[in-house]
């Protein structure tokens, strides 16, 4: 007899199959490559490209030293001074956004090209400096106060977005490659050939996945606040309960997805085919609001753009569930509604 | 069993199955006694697969009885899982887990039975307790398999090809396991296409052919059947004359071709030693002389005109 017979039994193949499940992943070097180490690549890659730079200094050109001279009272710009025929040859290269030189009775010209911004920008600052220089006295003083404040940057935007995307990818492909491997080496047919109540099969993938969460979530978002000082603005208890309502949405659509599925090669084709509209137009990199408004509608329903809507109003701007009832609908009706269609056409041998 | 009541423990009736336009399974009758190891010898296709996924409830039969200790699979499924023990064709067991983790597992689905560590034992697999499945040899693995079918102390065992595929070191490993089973008084139904598993292993064996059961009975009942215990073929310098050898006591069935003559024979150590006799009369040395026993072998190209192994 077991020595294990305190639990009842079924309750122990609960746990052991879980158990089972989390192993097999734990055991995985790429699988732990994909969850852990990958997303925090790409967030440390474009959060370093897309990273807010501080106020940029202009390259300009001045003809005449007592230009040059007056100019240099700008921190803005960086005047040097040469001959004009030099200066045009800068401007036309892109050495500097600007030239001043002397016009005619006393005037000053500025050559610039007026669809660069950068020129524009000299030539405000240039004429300003020279105004100034001169003995112009502004009527009204002004101060400046500046604002560069966690929340609205890039990588605000983009750490939510990549939490959901990690959600879907480790959970569909978690789950979907698990589970047509095991179908494939007959290993499902040998375990529906044991007194195991199969929805407990089902049902380890979903537990065990929850197990992972806590260390893939805790990755991103400890990464995120370590390095880049995303806020996490919402209770704590909010953004854990949409990550496990997002992370059993996925397992159920990881289930659906490779409910029938005989070979990994079949299984993957479905995989990107379901996942790849919603990388795109989920706004995990960018706005989805840049599509069209006659799809807004349909991105709206994608389950990825609602986890990753309900991540973003929660962390960034501190949303409570009430205000992401809408997402939360969503997130739901996708997961009752695969979990259900998974069991019914789940192929057991 | 008390709740099987002396009854066979399996009793099949006009079991049929068919796939799209492949008769699989073609009004099959058998019965496995208690205690006994059965087989289902035959070639590939015979059925023999099919036959043993539906008495396990893999499969679902299109007509036909399945009684299996006493029980039914469309009413007594979880009862029946709990007591059978079931080794599949072809099963991959998990590569990243451990031999001990995988047996927890198969356990934890059974009521009762061993405990991992006690069933490492049965199969032989101590040493190997800890190391992971995809480090097995084919030979450790099946043995693997043997011992997820034995967690569950199961009344009714299920062999699929127990001994496909492995080297005969190796299969002879796992005939003693299986042979220890059958010692502790265990129904074993076991399917193989290698006569020789079968007559050592089986008490009773159902040839399978088409679908159906061709010949049953022990398998020395069965090479009784064909009349003859010993087949006895020589080559010799010039061909003898097959009438004068036909008329030597207990042989039978002469047939001289390409200068080697085989034959029958019923009692060797009689008929052997005239058979030099008459060969020495007429005057005719013998280059060469091969007896062997007959087995399942000769009993399927008997009935079927076709060997085990072909396709």
């Amino acid at each position: 007899m077991s020595k294990a017979g305190k639990m009842p039994f079924t309750e122990r193949a609960l746990a052991q199959l879980t158990l089972v499940r989390f192993r097999e992943t734990t055991r995985e070097p790429e699988a732990l490559f994909w969850i852990f180490i990958f997303p925090v690549l790409l967030a440390a890659g474009l959060g370093i490209a897309f990273r807010n730079r501080p106020p940029e200094v202009l390259n300009i050109a001045a003809t005449t030293p007592e230009l040059a001279r007056s100019l240099a009272g700008e921190k803005l710009l960086r005047v040097r001074q040469a001959p004009q025929a030099q200066a045009e040859e800068a401007l036309r290269v892109g050495q500097v956004a600007l030239v001043a030189g002397p016009g005619a009775g006393g005037t000053v010209v500025y050559a610039y090209d007026p669809t660069n911004p950068d020129g524009r920008t000299a030539r405000m600052l240039a004429d300003r400096a020279v105004e100034r220089a001169a003995g112009r006295v502004d009527p009204v003083a002004s101060a400046d106060r500046l604002i560069e404040e966690p929340g609205s940057r890039y990588i605000d935007f983009l750490i939510p977005g990549l939490l959901g995307m990690n959600l879907m990818g480790s959970a569909m492909w978690g789950i979907g490659y698990t589970i047509v491997d095991a179908r494939r080496k007959k290993l499902i047919k040998r375990l529906v050939a044991t007194p195991m109540p199969r929805h407990y099969y089902l049902l380890s993938f979903v537990l065990s996945r929850l197990l992972l969460l806590v260390a893939e979530v805790g990755v991103v978002l400890g990464f995120g606040a370590l390095v880049f000082h995303v806020p996490v603005r919402g209770p704590f208890i909010d953004l854990a309960a949409l990550c496990v309502l997002g992370s059993m949405l996925f397992c159920s659509l990881g289930l659906l997805t490779a409910s029938r599925a005989q070979t990994i090669e079949a299984a993957s084709g479905l995989m990107n085919t379901v996942m790849m509209p919603m990388w795109i137009c989920s706004g995990v990199f960018f706005s989805a609001q840049r599509f069209p408004d006659a799809v807004q509608p349909v991105i709206k329903a994608l389950p990825l753009t609602a986890v990753i809507d309900a991540l973003r109003a929660s962390m960034l701007q501190g949303a409570g569930l009430a205000q992401v009832a809408p997402q939360i609908a969503v997130m739901g009706a996708w997961m009752v509604v695969c979990f259900g269609l998974a069991l019914k056409l789940f192929r057991w041998r | 069993m008390p709740d099987s009541g002396g009854k066979a423990p399996l009793r099949v009736r006009q079991l049929r199955k068919t796939y799209k336009d492949v008769v699989a399974v073609d009004g099959l009758d058998m019965e496995v006694r208690a205690a006994e190891c059965f087989g289902l010898l035959g070639p590939n296709g015979a059925g023999k697969t099919t036959t043993m996924e539906i008495c396990e409830g893999l499969t679902a039969a299109d007509s036909g009885e399945v009684e299996l200790l006493g029980m039914h699979w469309e009413r007594d499924a979880p009862q029946l899982r709990q007591r059978l023990g079931i080794q599949l064709q072809e099963t991959q067991l998990s590569e990243k887990l451990t031999v001990s983790e995988t047996l927890r597992l198969f356990r934890s689905f059974f009521q009762q039975g061993p405990d991992a560590a006690e069933v490492i034992g049965m199969v032989q697999l101590q040493e190997k307790a800890d190391s992971r499945v995809g480090n097995l040899s084919g030979g450790q693995k099946q043995r693997l398999a043997l011992a997820c079918a034995l967690v569950g102390a199961p009344d009714f065992l299920f062999l699929d090809e127990p001994t496909t595929g492995l080297d005969p070191q190796a299969r002879r490993q796992l005939w003693e396991l299986i042979e220890r089973f059958k010692l502790a008084g265990r129904t074993i139904l076991l399917t193989t296409h290698y006569m020789d598993e079968a007559e050592r292993l089986c008490d009773r064996v159902a040839i399978m052919d088409h679908g159906k059961v061709i010949a049953l009975g022990t398998p020395r009942e069965l090479i009784a059947s064909i009349g003859a215990e010993h087949l006895v073929e020589f080559s010799s310098a010039r061909v003898p004359d097959a009438a004068l050898l036909a008329e030597i006591d207990g042989i039978r069935d002469v047939h001289a071709e390409n200068g080697t003559v085989r034959m029958q024979v019923t009692e060797l150590h009689r008929a052997v030693p005239a058979l030099l006799d008459e060969m020495a009369r007429q005057g005719i040395p013998l280059t060469e002389l091969r007896t062997h026993s007959a087995t399942l072998e000769d009993v399927f190209v008997t009935l079927t005109g076709r060997h085990l192994r072909d396709e």
